[in-house]
């Protein structure tokens, strides 16, 4: 049985909740396809899942934990209505209305008037040897989860952005040293970030220095490192790594079906429309410049409006 | 935590794991670990679903002996034991569907 609704909202970060509340307050009983668990960003809440301190979202002036903002927006969805359902869409055909959305089924799941779409990007990986062997025995891609393992272990942080630093000085609470390790001679993160790590005398950053393998039999025991300038190798002793070098966005689902850039980010324009009539995005599946956790709600807000007015104008 | 689920300690950890005539899994978790909190509902319900095997809870801030002995370092890691010894470890949290999957088996 195919079940129809006026809105379907594809992902449950910042974005996809607020267009919920949004939608659900304007009484378009909106499903939220909110994902599944993992212990990587691809999850219910998204990538703030795996953040502690938000410090920068407004109205929380002594900061509020990534989980704990999400399970508020949650919350706040539910509260009007929105219905929100833990599982992943597998498949969208958009060639036609109602739009169709699969959950890993041969028949349509749902069929949607209007479609949300807000999945977000994830960590790129490093794509090195040893990396996937060793994920789960020293080298994680949740600090929040596996930073207490590391008590008194020198460790690596790879990265040169915000989430890098923030990475890094949270791993200070538990490591005895954090190796930040930058691929260029600077760093991309905000000012305020450079400077409470250069101020953390638990941490050393190694400049133009990339990772070449990831070396262990059973668990993490050192890295193979290389110069990215002068091309020589070296090697790191360390005994954790913690990899946040930057997102790709998840667009698999849209290929071949809403234009996207070349960088993979879904193009928007006149607010949070696609190239596909009735399809709306929102958040960092089409942001690859601000990509904050009130940018990423702020267009979840457009989306939710665009996508109303349009139904509305479409007598649907 | 439901009726079919029970929690093993330092102390208690190798009489429990002993004694069991089934498959055990042990869920190493945390109370400040966003994952391990998604998948304890799952947890309880494949607990509730198959009679034939036990679903433990082992709370690794509270009982670190256990967790060092196992090499943990990410949690949440599901260990199965067979006749007291570990057979099967899966490492992150994952849906319902696939934790089901890996551990067919045992179930």
């Amino acid at each position: 049985m195919t079940e129809h609704r006026e809105v379907l909202i594809i992902g449950s970060g910042p974005a996809g909740l607020t267009a919920a509340v949004y939608t659900a307050r304007a009484q378009l009983s909106p499903l939220v396809l909110e994902g599944e668990p993992s212990s990587t960003s691809d999850q219910p809440g998204g990538q703030l899942m795996l953040t502690t301190d938000v410090e920068n979202f407004p109205g929380f002036p002594m900061g509020i934990t990534g989980p704990e903002l999400m399970g508020q927006m949650r919350e706040q969805a539910l509260r009007f209505g929105a219905d929100l359902i833990t599982a992943k869409a597998t498949r969208v055909d958009l060639s036609s209305r109602p739009f169709k959305v699969y959950v890993g089924t041969d028949e349509p799941t749902y069929e949607a008037d209007s479609l949300i779409v807000a999945t977000g990007a994830r960590s790129l990986m490093l794509g090195v040897p040893g990396e996937e062997r060793l994920l789960g025995f020293g080298l994680s891609t949740c600090a929040t989860c596996d930073g207490f393992f590391f008590r008194g272990h020198e460790i690596a942080v790879v990265g040169g952005g915000d989430s890098a630093l923030e990475e890094a000085m949270f791993l200070t609470r538990f490591a005895s040293k954090v190796h930040l390790l930058v691929r260029r001679d600077q760093l991309r993160a905000s000012k305020i970030m450079q400077e409470r790590t250069f101020a953390n005398e638990k941490i050393e950053v190694h400049w133009n220095t990339g990772v070449t393998e990831v070396i262990g039999e059973t668990k993490v025991e050192r890295l193979a490192i290389v110069d990215t300038v002068t091309g020589e190798p070296g090697i790191l002793e360390v005994t954790g790594i913690f990899v946040a070098i930057g997102h790709v966005p998840n667009t698999s689902l849209f290929e071949g079906q809403l234009d996207l850039h070349d960088n993979g980010y879904i193009v928007v324009g006149e607010g949070a429309r696609t190239s596909v009539e009735g399809v709306f995005a929102c958040g960092d599946v089409q942001d690859h410049v601000y990509r904050q956790a009130i940018t990423s709600a702020g267009s979840g807000c457009m989306a939710a409006i665009d996508a109303e007015r349009w139904l509305e104008e479409q007598g649907l | 935590m439901s009726e079919h689920v029970i929690n093993l300690t330092d102390d208690t950890f190798d009489e429990q794991i002993g004694a069991a005539s089934g498959a055990v899994i042990v869920d190493f978790w945390a109370e400040w670990c966003g994952p391990c909190k998604m998948i304890a509902p799952i947890l309880d319900e494949i607990a509730a679903e198959h009679a034939g095997i036990t679903v433990a809870k082992l709370n690794i801030d509270e009982n670190l002996d256990v967790t060092r002995r196992f090499d943990v370092m990410s949690i949440p890691t599901l260990i199965v034991f067979k006749d007291g010894q570990a057979v099967k470890r899966l490492v992150g949290a994952k849906p319902k569907g696939a934790l089901v999957q890996e551990l067919a088996e045992y179930l």
